[in-house]
């Protein structure tokens, strides 16, 4: 069982510009958290950073209270799974094909399909619906289906905390909710932490138990929802006037970003 | 799941899952290639029946047929075979790295480097008289070790805190360019006979097989395929992206070298013998995804066994269909080849 994940004076930087200065920041176990921010304000860097991905210019992120970087890949791999921004599975690639990759880190050349591979590889696909597609190629599968079968190559690996980068980019409204819940469910009934970046903001709201806020190379603000977003947070942190109202169906906070357009009252 | 079967043994210590369809077609296209074998075994100058080919190739024909199969025909056969499943393999593993279908031994540089070193050799070795100062069986290591060294280059020049697949395919195109003008720049300022001698090794022959060069090529090349077997994971998860495989705990740059040497060390082996033979690396493992899938412990054996099938097929056709003249099985391998990539790019229109 993985017991924390923090961040000690964190700084991360491509090249010379710096996107993440000093940050100590802890991750709440067993909890959806969502990292929101403006483009390029560095919330998929530190994402990826957190999943050992990038070396960090300074500081370090600590699982356990170790330095991520002092664990190997494997070791790595065993406690924390990351899906990244829309990843290509190779051309005729069947889901089973790919979900199975799912168990690298706990297989070797000789056990490659062990009775806990097949047990846990069997439980992914059907967690995230995609059993009766297992022999279909990756490549052929709707937006929604492609993500689920990639989400479950990340169950697969059997991590007890799941990272996504954007898992709703290029999906329709209908494809986002179905991910977004289930994950949900993932969150719900097997206590597994799930990190990711989320682009809406409503979204992130409904689905999130712990939101953190990351502006100018730092994170803004942290907390539940429904007790950080504020008028003036969005103000800050996208630079959007807008008007917090609650959602009238979840009551979480709801986002309704002033502009342009037309109005019928 | 009904065409796969779970196999464990030993009490579990060892167990896969099967693909019975795919070892079903690898059975099938082994049979084939086997076939073409003896086949190839019997054509030539005069056909031999394919019983007495096999009775020579067991010594128990007559002491012609021994001398023409055995001494002059099998030893060829054998360097085409197994030049043909090394340069599809390595060509497979290079795909499953850069990501790409249409990359090959032949993009990255591989074979140029081979090709420039040959002619060095050739340049480097001829007398005022224009011949060679030392055995012409020297040829074979001076391509292996430039298309080595020319994979090291490469791999060193593409290094950028890691390797990314796009900086290897934009070295390995320049290198080879660099290569390629090293080789005709060579070939124009030196004598003619250096030139013929060097454009057959580019084109890709195996004429000059003997069974001293078998002796080699087949452990060296069988064991290099062998390592290939243990990799077929690592290669699979290569495939999903650098961040997926790191996410799966690989340790992407280490095997990413490795799998870069062993590809490299293939294609030297195959072409230190038969030449570049050029576009098998590219056709083979294409054609073998069409009939197996992109999953790597299925597709690196059908595509070693289709680049034997085209290597041998492409010299029978060479030492038949003009005889008397020989024409390189290079020739032919790229004949198909050149439209097959073509139709290719024409399919892939995202890549």
């Amino acid at each position: 069982m993985t017991e924390s994940i923090e961040t000690k004076s964190l700084t991360l930087s491509y090249g010379d510009t710096n996107i993440i200065e000093n940050l100590d920041l802890a991750i709440p176990m067993n909890e959806i958290t969502v990292l929101i921010g403006a483009n390029g304000c560095g919330k998929s860097t530190l994402l990826r950073s957190i999943a050992r991905l990038l070396k960090p210019k300074n500081g370090a992120v600590l699982l356990d209270g170790l330095d991520i970087f002092s664990l190997s890949t494997k070791q790595v791999a065993k406690k924390l799974s990351i899906l990244p921004q829309s990843p290509v599975a190779p051309e005729g690639l069947t889901v089973l094909q790919l979900v199975k990759q799912g168990r690298y880190p706990h297989q070797s050349w000789r056990k490659q399909w062990t009775q806990q591979d097949e047990e846990i590889v069997l439980n992914a696909l059907k967690a995230t619906g995609v059993e009766h597609l297992q022999d279909k190629p990756v490549d052929e599968l709707s937006g929604g289906q492609r993500q689920r079968a990639w989400i479950a190559m990340t169950l697969a690996q059997d991590t007890d905390i799941i990272l996504l980068d954007e898992p709703t980019t290029y999906l329709d409204l209908t494809h986002q909710i179905e991910v977004l819940d289930l994950l949900y469910v993932l969150n719900q009934q097997q206590n597994r932490t799930i990190i990711m970046v989320l682009h809406d903001i409503n979204l992130a709201c409904r689905y999130a138990d712990h939101i953190i806020t990351v502006r100018d190379r730092a994170v803004f603000k942290q907390g539940k929802p429904e007790e950080i977003m504020t008028t003036s947070l969005v103000k800050h942190v996208f630079d959007l006037e807008c008007q917090m109202t609650e959602d009238p169906i979840f009551g979480t906070p709801l986002c309704i970003p002033f502009g342009k357009g037309r109005k019928i009252y | 799941m009904k065409h796969l079967k779970t196999i464990r043994l030993l009490q579990n210590k060892i167990s896969f899952l099967l693909d019975v369809k795919a070892s079903k077609k690898i059975t099938v296209i082994n049979l084939i290639a086997v076939i073409i074998f003896f086949f190839s075994a019997s054509l030539g100058d005069s056909f031999i029946n394919p019983v007495k080919v096999f009775q020579a190739f067991i010594g128990q024909g007559s002491e012609f047929d021994q001398l023409i199969i055995v001494d002059f025909r099998l030893p060829r056969i054998f360097i085409a075979a197994f030049a043909g499943m090394a340069l599809a393999v390595a060509g497979a593993i290079l795909q499953g790295i850069i990501k790409n279908p249409l990359a090959s031994p032949d993009i990255i540089g591989i074979s140029a480097g081979g090709g420039a070193a040959v002619v060095g050799f050739l340049a480097l070795f001829s007398d005022a008289n224009h011949s060679l100062t030392v055995s012409i069986e020297w040829l074979p290591l001076a391509g292996f070790i430039g298309a080595t060294f020319v994979g090291i280059i490469v791999y060193l020049f593409a290094w950028k805190d890691g390797v990314t697949p796009n900086r290897l395919v934009l070295i390995g195109i320049g290198v080879s360019a660099f290569m390629q003008a090293i080789t005709t720049m060579l070939m124009i300022i030196g004598p003619i006979y250096q030139a013929s001698e060097a454009n057959k090794w580019i084109t890709g022959s195996v004429k000059s097989a003997d069974w001293e060069q078998v002796q080699i090529i087949v452990p060296l090349i069988g064991g290099l395929l062998l390592i290939t077997f243990f990799i077929t994971r690592q290669l699979n998860v290569q495939e999903l992206g650098d961040d997926t495989a790191a996410s799966l705990g690989q340790a992407v740059q280490k095997t990413r070298l490795l799998l870069i040497l062993l590809s490299a060390s293939l294609v030297a082996s195959a072409i230190s013998f038969a030449g570049a033979i050029g576009f098998v690396g590219l056709m083979a493992p294409h054609i073998a995804r069409r009939i197996v899938g992109p999953s790597f412990g299925v597709l690196l054996p059908t595509s070693a066994a289709i680049g034997a099938l085209l290597v041998m097929v492409a010299d029978i056709i060479g030492r038949t269909a003009f005889s008397p003249l020989e024409v390189p099985a290079g020739v032919f391998t790229a004949a198909i080849g050149a439209p097959y990539f073509i139709y290719l790019l024409f399919r892939n229109p995202r890549k």
